[in-house]
């Protein structure tokens, strides 16, 4: 009979090893995985920045759902490079072909001062709530602890804004500023989901509030029963790691890109009309922005509101969703977001395409960045008033 | 060489409700001048009295803005398609 140290033995001799002085240089590479699987009581008490825990007792299990690439380049650490060694071996015999273990393990990594922290953990409420996302190796406990410390402005409680809040929400983002100075009224329940019957006449704000508080407790809603002005914009829009936006008119698209200039705070875009949609990411000074894109707004017969013009009332679903995902992927910072691309929406022929923005360098608002435009109230024609000194 | 120009909602009452209507010519802009023999309307909600493209206008020739690539006077070398982009504000 073999003893554990054979095993081991064995094991190491089919398997790479590495040193922590080896992988410390790599914290932080987006194409490297830390493998941490060891328990979840260890974990908690400390980890590798970044690390991904799969215990060991569930390795074999989970991992192909976890890990689908078996080039993936992995480091598997536990407390003192044993566990690690076997899981490696395992790995390995998965098919994984691009598996080390490191040697020492998290025992060794901080008794020679390396870099460590405590995980931020979830509840046991929040484990069973968000387990579907922090299974996802993109997202993790430590990404849902992100987005629970994430804050979101969402500009209208509108057709956009009803799914965008939603998600956002339920996900558990875990302030959601919500700004909109209308009350429900029947004719917005064809699209608007976050309000309903009993609502009518409320303040939109305060109904998303019962919603969305309702739907996950997880979240604090912060409501802005107000018209975002040249006045208020940057007070409202401060404090905040992004803004979806969902406003329904030009006036307010305008305003709330200068101030996104002003703040730094990546703008999520979303735009409807009958049955089209449009949506990109405006992330200051990283990518065009809004008056990149369109300089100037139509003449008003060229632009008519939902109002004069109409929408179908699961076009804002589809779009205010994709806001929300794109949202969430800047506080993750995960894939791919839609920064210099503007995804249009057909509903009626069920088209997707994807144009390339370009950031102008001519434009009034973006081009300098240390002269961002001057916060004005917009009449329907939106020209810019020129800009001013950075100050914020 | 035929195009396709792929029309908002917008100006689709000017092309009889298509969403898509056919054009030839070698530039964007001689696209538009072979719509205009077709669809005079539609030409004349699209360009300025001058023939220029307003600013509030924005014409895609594949996936990028002909802004940055020569304005009207953008070669077309393959048949392409062209995206009349709507700005629109609706939420």
């Amino acid at each position: 009979m073999l003893t554990f140290r054979d095993l081991l033995i064995r094991a190491k001799a089919q398997i790479k090893e590495v040193m922590p002085a080896d992988v410390e240089p790599r914290l932080g590479d987006p194409d490297l995985l830390l493998l941490d699987v060891r328990e979840h009581e260890e974990y908690e008490q400390g980890a590798i920045p970044g690390a991904h825990l799969i215990p060991r007792g569930l390795l074999e299990s989970s991992v192909a759902m976890q890990v689908p690439d078996p080039n993936t380049e992995i480091v598997v650490y536990c407390a003192g490079g044993a566990r690690s060694a076997l899981a490696a071996l395992s790995l390995q015999q998965l098919g994984y072909r691009n598996v080390v273990s490191m040697d020492g393990g998290f025992g060794l990594w901080k008794a020679e001062g390396r870099p460590w922290s405590e995980p931020v953990t979830l509840s046991a409420d929040q484990k069973m709530r968000y387990s579907r996302h922090t299974i996802l190796p993109e997202v993790g406990e430590e990404g849902q602890a992100k987005l629970l410390s994430s804050r979101v402005l969402l500009v209208g409680a509108g057709g956009l804004g009803s799914p965008a809040a939603l998600y956002l929400a339920a996900a558990g983002v875990g302030t959601l500023g919500v700004v909109d100075f209308d009350v429900v009224d029947a004719s917005n329940l064809q699209r608007q989901i976050l309000h309903n019957m009993d609502r009518l006449g409320h303040p939109k704000v305060e109904s998303a509030r019962e919603t969305l508080t309702a739907l996950n407790p997880d979240v604090k809603v912060e409501p802005y029963g107000q018209r975002l002005s040249a006045q208020n914009v940057l007070e409202v829009m401060s404090g905040y790691d992004l803004v979806v936006d969902g406003g329904d008119n030009f006036p307010t698209r305008y305003l709330v890109n200068d101030a996104s200039l002003h703040l730094r705070v990546p703008v999520v875009h979303g735009a409807i009309f009958r049955f089209e949609g449009q949506t990109s990411v405006f992330y200051p000074y990283q990518g065009p922005c809004y008056r990149c894109l369109f300089p100037q707004p139509p003449p008003p017969e060229l632009a008519p509101s939902c109002a004069e013009a109409g929408v179908l009332g699961v076009l804002p679903g589809i779009i205010g969703s994709i806001e929300a995902m794109e949202a969430i992927k800047i506080l993750l910072g995960i894939g791919e977001p839609l920064v210099g691309k503007l995804l249009t929406y057909d509903a009626l022929t069920q088209d997707f395409r994807t144009l390339k923005l370009r950031r102008n360098p001519d434009c009034p608002a973006c081009a300098d960045e240390s002269r961002p435009p001057a916060i004005v109230e917009y009449d329907q024609y939106c020209m810019p008033a020129g800009s001013v000194s950075r100050t914020v | 060489m035929t195009h396709t120009i792929r029309l908002p909602t917008i100006l689709r009452v000017h092309a009889g409700g298509e969403a898509t209507v056919s054009a030839r010519g070698g530039t964007v802009g001689e696209a538009f001048a072979d719509l205009g023999k077709r669809y005079p309307g539609l030409v004349r909600q699209l360009l300025d009295p001058d023939g220029s493209v307003p600013v509030f206008v924005n014409v895609f020739l594949n996936d990028e803005d002909i802004r940055y690539l020569q304005g009207l006077n953008t070669p077309i070398s393959a048949p392409s398609e062209i995206i009349l982009l709507p700005s629109v504000a609706g939420g």
